[in-house]
């Protein structure tokens, strides 16, 4: 078998060590994907009527906002997960197997493409329990079949990203604790963009960040596929440079530190 | 290539310092292919980064190392295909079973289904682990992590074997289990390389022993020209009164004493014969005694004879 064959072969392998991982330790993957229910729960019904009301439309309320608010939600779904890769991989360098692993005469990417291929079952999974909620709140996405073809796509592509990113979070972290609080920026950044308000309500600096910075573009494009409206060249662009940027910045300094350890 | 050699593991002046701190400092090894070698000595004198180096977990700072007759560098791959490794902490998956821990190790030695599942069962049961196969490690004892852990280094067939410090931490029993385990795959033809802190562990298994101090080399040949080297070991004696230690220690040609401890530290090889007449001096003179111990040549005596220090001191 080629190089790359092996490299497939044993990416599967360590893909359903991650899949077994999550099977005995079912807990994170509940609580990685409960957390942005919660949220929506939350933004929803404690603060939906008011901003609804604030968005500027033609209703307004909270139903208003529920249309708003659940982008940005699949898109804090994300960040959540990718915590969760953080810590997985932070835990796996902790232990004796990565040294076995080292040991092996094994494509040694597959550690960590196991991760990321696990992590990106668990994005799917937290992306459809949270649109399955809000569809059950009332959201009623307007994509056509081309629509759902892309938001899947570019979902895989920011989770891509994001997961590469925090691969290398988890594994220069010094410990799983840390580990589990540096990708705690990831959570931020979606209430500095156009998760909960337009960022044309912000104050000009705090705009153009918001603007510019990943998760608004996310969030944009997103919420442009599940309204069936055009989807915004500008932002388009942004999402693939910033997914790509991001999953090759995590990549290298992976590999890089992997290698090293 | 230098395929044909026939040696299992080569170093030749190996060297590994971490900013200012040297741990190796310029080691040679050579292990004929089917022997069990050992490499001995205190925490901290480099064992465990002996090991690292040639299971190309980590590179040296200088010198050479060939394992199976690859470069631990250069070829790492083919190096890595020809090893199995037992580090100290046992390196096995704590979220998977026994079994699917073996199965892992099976497809990642590209073994097949039927073979990963042969060998899975044959490992399983040849190492009394069948009945706690479905368990997590967690459940494991010390003993039995270990035995797992080896299988789990069997798995892909290794023709050299590393084992760091394999019985450290276990009970009596279950290292016996572990020499037994090691004497095996020798008979099977594995090359083993063996770390350990016990004088013992080494004159039991290995053919050739290496004692290593300080990042050095101190000492290397077989059980038997090493143990010539270090002194027999002594009866240490614990008496009644100040000034019956002097006496004692006079009659006896002592080797130590300590007024404050009351003890006498005498020379003897620990037989019969030599206790009985040493009791018997001690009758002639009066003497009581009120406790005696027999202390068989260990570490300590092998690095008091050859480094001058204590391995306390290391």
């Amino acid at each position: 078998m080629s190089t790359l064959g092996y490299a497939l072969t044993d990416t599967s392998t360590m893909l359903r060590r991650q899949l077994k991982h999550m099977q005995r330790y079912p807990s994170l993957t509940v609580m990685l994907i409960g957390m942005p229910v919660v949220f929506l729960l939350l933004f929803v019904f404690v603060f939906g009527g008011t901003l609804g009301d604030g968005l500027g439309g033609m209703t307004g309320g909270r139903d208003a906002y529920l249309a708003y608010v659940t982008p940005g939600m699949l898109m804090i779904t994300i960040a959540g997960v990718v915590q969760g890769t953080a810590i997985g991989v932070a835990m796996d360098m902790t232990q004796g197997i990565i040294d076995r692993f080292r040991t092996m005469s094994i494509a040694r990417v597959s550690v960590l493409t196991g991760h990321v291929l696990g992590s990106m079952i668990q994005s799917f999974l937290g992306i459809a329990v949270v649109l399955g909620v809000a569809v059950a709140l009332g959201f009623r996405p307007e994509a056509d079949a081309l629509d759902w073809l892309g938001l899947v796509g570019v979902i895989a592509l920011i989770s891509f990203g994001l997961i590469w990113l925090t691969v290398a979070l988890g594994i220069t972290a010094k410990s799983v604790e840390s580990a589990s609080n540096s990708p705690m920026f990831l959570m931020i950044l979606p209430f500095l963009g156009s998760a909960f308000v337009p960022t044309d309500s912000m104050p000009t600096a705090l705009q153009y960040f918001a603007d510019y910075q990943p998760f608004t573009p996310f969030i944009e494009v997103t919420r442009s596929l599940l309204a069936g409206t055009a989807v915004e060249g500008k932002d388009l662009a942004l999402t693939v440079a910033w997914s790509l940027a991001l999953a090759l910045l995590g990549y290298v300094v992976a590999k890089k530190n992997f290698n090293k350890r | 290539m230098t395929t044909t050699k026939p040696l299992a593991i080569e170093a030749r002046n190996l060297t590994k310092s971490y900013g200012d701190k040297v741990v190796l400092a310029g080691i040679d090894i050579a292990v004929p292919e089917g022997t069990v070698y050992s490499l001995l000595g205190p925490n901290g004198a480099g064992k465990t980064t002996t090991v690292q180096i040639l299971s190309t977990l980590i590179q040296a700072g200088g010198g050479e190392a060939f394992v199976g007759g690859h470069h631990v560098t250069r070829d790492a791959d083919e190096v890595r295909s020809a090893i199995g490794v037992t580090g100290q902490f046992a390196a096995v998956d704590t979220l998977l079973t026994g079994r699917e821990n073996l199965q892992l190790m099976g497809r990642l030695h590209h073994l097949g289904k039927q073979e990963t599942k042969r060998r899975t069962e044959e490992l399983l049961e040849r190492f009394d682990l069948v009945d706690a196969a479905k368990q997590t490690p967690a459940t494991y004892s010390g003993g039995m992590k270990r035995r797992l852990d080896i299988a789990m280094c069997l798995m892909g067939n290794p023709r050299i074997i590393f084992l760091d410090e394999p019985t450290t931490g276990l009970d009596p029993r279950s290292r016996r289990t572990m020499w037994a385990i090691i004497r095996e795959l020798v008979k099977g033809g594995t090359t083993i390389f063996l770390t350990t802190q016990y004088l013992e562990e080494a004159d039991e298994l290995a053919d050739r022993i290496a004692v290593l101090d300080g990042g050095k080399l101190v000492a290397e040949g077989t059980p038997e020209q090493l143990k010539r080297m270090i002194p027999g070991g002594h009866i240490s004696l614990r008496l009644h009164r100040a000034d019956q230690v002097e006496r004692a220690a006079q009659v006896l040609a002592a080797s130590g004493s300590d007024i404050d401890q009351l003890t006498v530290q005498v020379p003897s090889d620990g037989s019969v014969d030599s206790l009985r007449k040493v009791l018997d001096t001690l009758d002639r003179e009066g003497v009581e005694v009120e406790e005696l111990t027999i202390h068989t040549p260990d570490l300590d005596d092998v690095f008091l004879s050859l480094t001058g220090q204590t391995t306390t001191a290391a």
